[in-house]
């Protein structure tokens, strides 16, 4: 929620300190996580992608924390807000369309092959 | 008020004349001074990228590789093309011409932040230093793409001092997008509102979009490379589990909006010259300022048309092929928009305007070959060869250096307070275009041949084409060199400049030439929208009955 009363976005230290710990938290997550062959223990379906999902999961979050607290953008204006979205968008399209590429291999072959 | 009248009497002080000490230049905050600073750095690399051209096409006048050894050559070429895309090509018009006019049109005292404005151009030249350092050194034969693994495992030279050379430059360009997005957003004039905007404007928010979000994603790409060389962390070479292709697909997600950097503000400047040499409103405002936002984004959708031919799949192809055909609309509008705004207009053949006109006739080839190449059975037919070469000049380096020339003779009285000679300075604009043609529209040929790029020597039947190419380039040459040697002569003995010698709408023209280190005496307020020329205000006849 937008503070008004406190339009610089300064926060308590016991904020910055929580999500702290959580990043801490999350990245323990990540190394226990790397500990486990997903693709043992689920079915082995399309690709195995399960482990890199999981790591990408945590890293997201992670991200998320820091781009919301840390970098106040909870307390930001709605300019500010679009922007960020705005990066996130093309930084979709750079991840959408590499991948379009490497999920689509051997789909098509060339014509007349 | 009185003051406004002593300033018009006394000589008066200017953003060049107030202070004459180096300190006052290196030191500067001022963004005009500032641009001053970038015009000397781009120049000098511009020579040097412009004396590999000249070894280049010495080499290629004859079929045997002569001159120089093949290793030499492809330093050659990629240091040609190096220093030609990073540090002339993306700074030139942004940082020189969008320095020095963002904050007159939008009637602010400089950029947003002043300080950045001047780290900028330290960090393009601490960029530009280490990559001639490197040049010196030995140079790199990666051609300017740095594919891998050639980059990465197999090169000698001196990839990494060059590749951060060009990861520092691109904070420069980083640095100058921010600043002038921030500028636009923040610091307008009272009454300027988004869509009284020159459309000069416009088109470097739209470039420094491209640069902010693009640049970092280069500059991480050159990162990973110089970990892999060093360090082997396995991110390309499939040795190490890596995929050379992603290579590829980082680095043209900024290298080829990186061609809309280049030929956006180029656009821009056309927008400015086209409608003040018709002395008419510019058709269809709008729809040319949207068109380079649209230009912005879906330039970030097409990368995948310089894959082609390196394994990227058949369906990832076709979407690429589709969409870059699609990139062609926005641009299109802008030259029909160009073309409705000369139509019964009061067409005077100015300098700026020969270069207008020339960009519309660059661009309108290079664009048409770019939709050739989109195609997907064209491009993989004449892949890496000539073809290639002459187009991504034609749109490049024809297209951003009319806009660049063009600019540079518009504005230049505002710039220096001095006039250029009129006559010799349209002698070199028409020198300058025919040059240029005759320089790379048999480019187009010789790759259609077959004429693969990149290579010292060639069959002998591509002779002649190539020695119209290499004489095209002299020509070239020279009309590079008559507006260096006038425009330095005119800093001296041109005639002094009045602060509106076109009569031309836009804030910048409203103050003195060259403009008091604050820009404007006292803050403009804007009340009318722009390029309020009234329709065929010099033929009074055809002017409709009634009106
Ligand atoms: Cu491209």
């Amino acid at each position: 929620m937008r503070t008004d009363t406190n339009p610089h976005g300064v926060d308590p230290v016991r904020m910055y300190v929580s999500i702290f710990g959580g990043l801490m938290a999350l990245t323990a997550l990540t190394v226990g996580v790397s500990f486990i062959d997903f693709a043992h223990h689920l079915p082995s379906g399309w690709l195995n992608v399960y482990n890199d999902a999981a790591a990408m999961a945590i890293a997201l979050s992670k991200a998320l924390l820091v781009v919301t607290f840390f970098m106040h953008v909870r307390h930001a204006t709605r300019l500010t807000k679009i922007v960020i979205a705005g990066s996130m968008t093309f930084f979709l399209f750079l991840f959408a369309f590499t991948l379009a590429d490497y999920f689509s291999r051997g789909w098509l072959g060339p014509p007349g092959k | 008020m009185s003051e406004t009248v002593t300033a018009s009497e006394a000589p008066r002080e200017n953003y060049l004349n107030r202070d004459h000490s180096v300190a006052s230049w290196l030191l500067t905050r001022d963004h005009k001074r500032i641009a001053i600073l970038y015009l000397i750095g781009i120049s000098i690399f511009f020579a040097l990228g412009g004396l590999m051209a000249v070894l280049i096409r010495a080499e290629l006048a004859t079929p045997q590789g002569d001159l120089f050894p093949a290793d030499v050559y492809n330093r050659l070429f990629t240091m040609h093309g190096i220093l030609m895309i990073f540090f002339f090509l993306i700074p030139s018009i942004p940082a020189v011409l969008g320095n020095f006019l963002i904050p007159l049109m939008v009637g602010a005292k400089d950029l947003a932040f002043p300080r950045i404005n001047l780290l900028s151009w330290y960090l393009y030249m601490v960029g530009a230093s280490f990559t001639f350092v490197s040049m010196l050194w030995g140079g790199i034969d990666t051609g300017w793409t740095f594919y891998t693994p050639l980059s990465t495992t197999f090169a000698t030279g001196q990839v990494l001092l060059t590749a951060v050379g060009i990861f520092i430059a691109g904070f420069s360009s980083i640095l100058t997008g921010l600043n002038f997005i921030v500028t636009i957003h923040r610091m307008r004039a009272p009454g300027l509102t988004w869509f009284r905007l020159p459309l000069f404007v416009w088109a470097h928010y739209a470039t420094s979009i491209i640069q902010v979000l693009g640049t970092p994603v280069i500059a991480i790409t050159i990162l990973l490379v110089g970990a892999e060389r060093l360090f082997h962390i396995g991110v390309f070479d499939p040795k190490y589990g890596g995929d050379p292709v992603l290579f590829q697909h980082l680095f043209w997600f900024y290298s080829h909006p990186a061609v809309y950097i280049m030929i956006l503000p180029a656009m821009g400047v056309i927008s400015e010259l086209v409608t003040c040499f018709s002395r008419k409103k510019i058709f269809g405002y709008h729809f040319i300022a949207l068109s380079s936002l649209a230009i912005a984004v879906l330039g970030f959708l097409v990368w995948g048309h310089h894959l082609f031919i390196s394994g990227q799949s058949v369906v990832a192809g076709t979407i690429f092929s589709f969409l870059s055909m699609f990139v062609a609309v926005p641009s299109a509008v802008k030259v029909f928009n160009w073309t409705a705004t000369l139509y019964k207009g009061s067409v005077s053949l100015e300098t700026p305007m020969l270069y207008a006109l020339g960009f519309i006739g660059v661009f309108l080839i290079g664009g048409l070959t770019g939709v050739m190449l989109a195609t997907l059975g064209i491009d993989i037919h004449v892949h890496d060869t000539y073809f290639i070469v002459a187009h991504f000049h034609y749109v490049m380096v024809g297209s951003a250096i009319m806009g660049y020339l063009g600019g540079m003779h518009f504005w230049w009285p505002k710039i220096t307070g001095r006039l250029y000679p009129a006559f010799i300075s349209k002698v070199a604009a028409v020198v300058v275009f025919i040059g240029f043609n005759v320089t790379f529209l048999p480019q187009f040929i010789l790759g259609y041949l077959g004429m693969p790029r990149r290579y010292h020597t060639y069959a002998p039947e591509f002779q002649t084409w190539n020695v119209m190419s290499s004489a095209g380039a002299t020509v070239l040459g020279i009309g590079y060199l008559l507006p260096v040697l006038y425009l330095l002569w005119s800093l001296k003995y041109g005639e002094k400049a009045p602060a509106n010698p076109w009569h031309a709408t836009g804030l910048e023209w409203q103050t003195a030439s060259p403009p008091p280190l604050e820009n404007f005496e006292v803050t403009p307020v804007v009340t009318e929208d722009p390029y309020s020329y009234p329709d065929g205000t010099l033929r009074p006849k055809e002017v409709p009955v009634g009106v």
